[in-house]
């Protein structure tokens, strides 16, 4: 499985007095097991550019290719959609069935399987995620964050090799966001290549690379803990370092023995218990 | 300080004595002080939708009373519109509910509909811009949908502010916007309270915002309050906080997993800032030479 992005550019209502430039050519690679963290401000061309990974939206300049198969390739469209599954913010306009196994069903029945595999993957796909015990339950009676999973679960019942996740956490609790995560996390490591949108500098540092746009360019592109030491050039493009990263480097700037490219809060609490605590202070 | 909202026992059941009946709300009990910014945090489906719905009369208490500046919300005689000019309220991704072609149109609608004079719009118009940072000049004639995302919610908010609100109320203000929009936008919901004297109540599921924000905090779980009190208190009890589905900042995590590893930090730090002097005061950091906070 590979995503390869060459010169993409995209305008919306092209040839309109009211077009829109959102994307200005980008070039990408994404490899089969990758996580990448797609930030960005308001407006910089995050969304289009998901959009285009399964054919939602269509280059008007360049090309986007998913295992070879070029996007614009229209008698190919169900096998890219299939490839490359999307989850969206609002959880609610995601389902479509009165109860959550039917839920999970409506992709891979749609792909005309046979009954013994549907329930396979259904089974399978709600495992994953962790909702099997609400298997008959409505999806409206579920908490957002299950309803956020049980969308999941109805892309990954479809198997696709890829997991689009255009900020899936946006609207939910502190617990909903841990779920989701965790179960980003567990799909990832089952092999699933992962692309998630954020506007969370602290779900950022979940990926392996994080690719930082800007008016519909890329901007920045490597490791979280790379991107996460530029805090200047982070702000110039209207973001900010996950709170635990700010506390790192005031840390490191009062005491440089101390690492300032700390990202999560375990490995800040693990880096200061390498430090003594001086017993006059305690006492 | 006096109290500008009162809840007390406040009950709410949508579509009662039907099949489809849900109970919503089973005895909130509120006070929010005047100029004081409450903010209220509970998981999804925890009622507190229905509970802001209250402030401006979109929904009447059916059990319970709620009480804004001294009027009774039950009482039948309601100047509702009067109410509304009073109370402020900011729903969930407001840019949504933009509707005219040109920013200062968009702004100016609340007011014009209260019968303003063409002069005292223009003045309400102008305020509420520079309150939200719009430039009136640069903004008024700008098509509102060219805008970006953080300037159309923005624009939403100003429209709110134009009828100069005494109590405003805020539904997931940052949900959506980057960080640098964010930051900006909290800066000026701080300022809206400090300069104008606003009374602000806040509803978040972003403990970074809360903890940066709140005068008082109100958990609301199940349709009841829960928990209520400064940041402070409610932050140091991390344990309640996450059987609620909630969390706890991540300055504050992080002095939380240096106590469960034994080391004596406080419990009820807030924000990066304090994070940052507590550990550097008791590890010892940058003794007699700090560079202090930047």
């Amino acid at each position: 499985m590979m995503i390869r992005i060459e010169n993409l550019h995209h305008t919306y209502n092209i040839g309109q007095p009211n077009a829109v430039v959102a994307l200005r050519g980008i070039d990408l690679l994404i490899r089969e097991g990758e996580y990448v963290v797609i930030i960005g401000r308001n407006g910089s061309g995050k969304s289009t550019l998901a959009r285009h990974l399964n054919a939602l939206l269509l280059p008007t300049e360049g090309d986007v290719w998913i295992n070879n198969i070029n996007t614009k390739d229209a008698q190919h469209l169900r096998e890219i959609r299939h490839t490359v599954g999307m989850v969206f913010q609002v959880p609610d306009n995601q389902l479509v069935a009165t109860v959550v196994e039917e839920d999970v069903a409506f992709g891979p029945e749609n792909m005309g399987l046979p009954h013994a595999e549907l329930r396979e993957r259904v089974d399978e796909a709600l495992l994953l995620v962790g909702m099997t015990p609400y298997r008959t339950r409505p999806p409206h009676m579920l908490s957002a964050g299950q309803k956020q999973r049980v969308a999941i679960a109805g892309i990954m019942a479809m198997r696709p090799r890829c997991l689009v996740l255009d900020e899936a956490t946006a609207m939910l609790d502190p617990r909903g966001r841990r779920e989701v995560l965790d179960t980003v996390r567990e799909l990832h490591g089952n092999g699933v290549t992962v692309l998630t949108i954020t506007h969370f500098m602290s779900e950022a540092v979940e990926g392996n690379r994080v690719i930082v746009m800007d008016q519909g360019r890329t901007a920045m592109d490597g490791p979280p803990r790379e991107i996460f030491s530029q805090t200047e050039k982070l702000r110039d493009l209207g973001l900010d370092l996950p709170p635990v990263t700010q506390l790192a480097q005031r840390l490191h700037q009062r005491h440089p023995a101390f690492s300032g490219s700390l990202l999560t809060v375990d490995e800040i609490v693990e880096g200061l218990c390498r430090f003594p605590q001086p017993v006059e202070v305690v006492a | 300080m006096r109290n500008i909202v009162q809840v007390q026992d406040l009950h709410h059941t949508y579509l009662p004595g039907t099949p489809f009946e849900a109970v919503s709300l089973r005895g909130v009990d509120m006070e929010v002080a005047e100029r004081e910014i409450a903010a209220i945090i509970g998981p999804t489906g925890s009622g507190k939708s229905t509970l802001i719905q209250h402030f401006n009369a979109l929904i009447r208490p059916q059990m319970g009373k709620v009480i804004i500046d001294g009027q009774d919300l039950s009482d039948g005689n309601l100047d509702v519109r009067a109410l509304r000019r009073d109370v402020g309220m900011v729903f969930q991704t407001p840019e949504q509910q933009l509707f005219e072609q040109y920013v200062g149109d968009d702004i100016a609608f609340g007011p014009r509909n209260s019968g303003f004079d063409a002069t005292e719009v223009r003045r309400r118009v102008r305020k509420a811009m520079e309150m939200v940072g719009l430039g009136f000049e640069e903004f008024k004639d700008r098509l509102t949908f060219s805008l970006s995302g953080g300037e159309m919610r923005k624009v939403a908010i100003a429209g709110v502010l134009a009828l100069e609100p005494k109590i405003l109320i805020l539904d997931e203000p940052t949900c959506g916007l980057d960080p640098g929009t964010s930051r900006e936008l909290l800066c000026r919901i701080r300022e809206l309270h400090d300069n104008q004297g606003v009374t602000i109540i806040l509803v978040s599921h972003n403990m970074e915002d809360v903890a940066q924000l709140a005068d008082r905090i109100y958990v609301l779980v199940d349709g009841q309050t829960v928990l209520d009190g400064t940041p402070r208190q409610i932050f140091s009890q991390p344990q309640s906080l996450r059987d609620y589905s909630l969390d706890v900042p991540q300055a504050t995590q992080v002095m939380h997993g240096l106590r469960s590893r034994g080391r004596e930090v406080r419990g009820d730090i807030l924000t990066v800032c304090e994070a940052e002097e507590e550990i550097c005061r008791c590890f010892g950091f940058a003794e007699g030479g700090g560079t202090g906070v930047t």
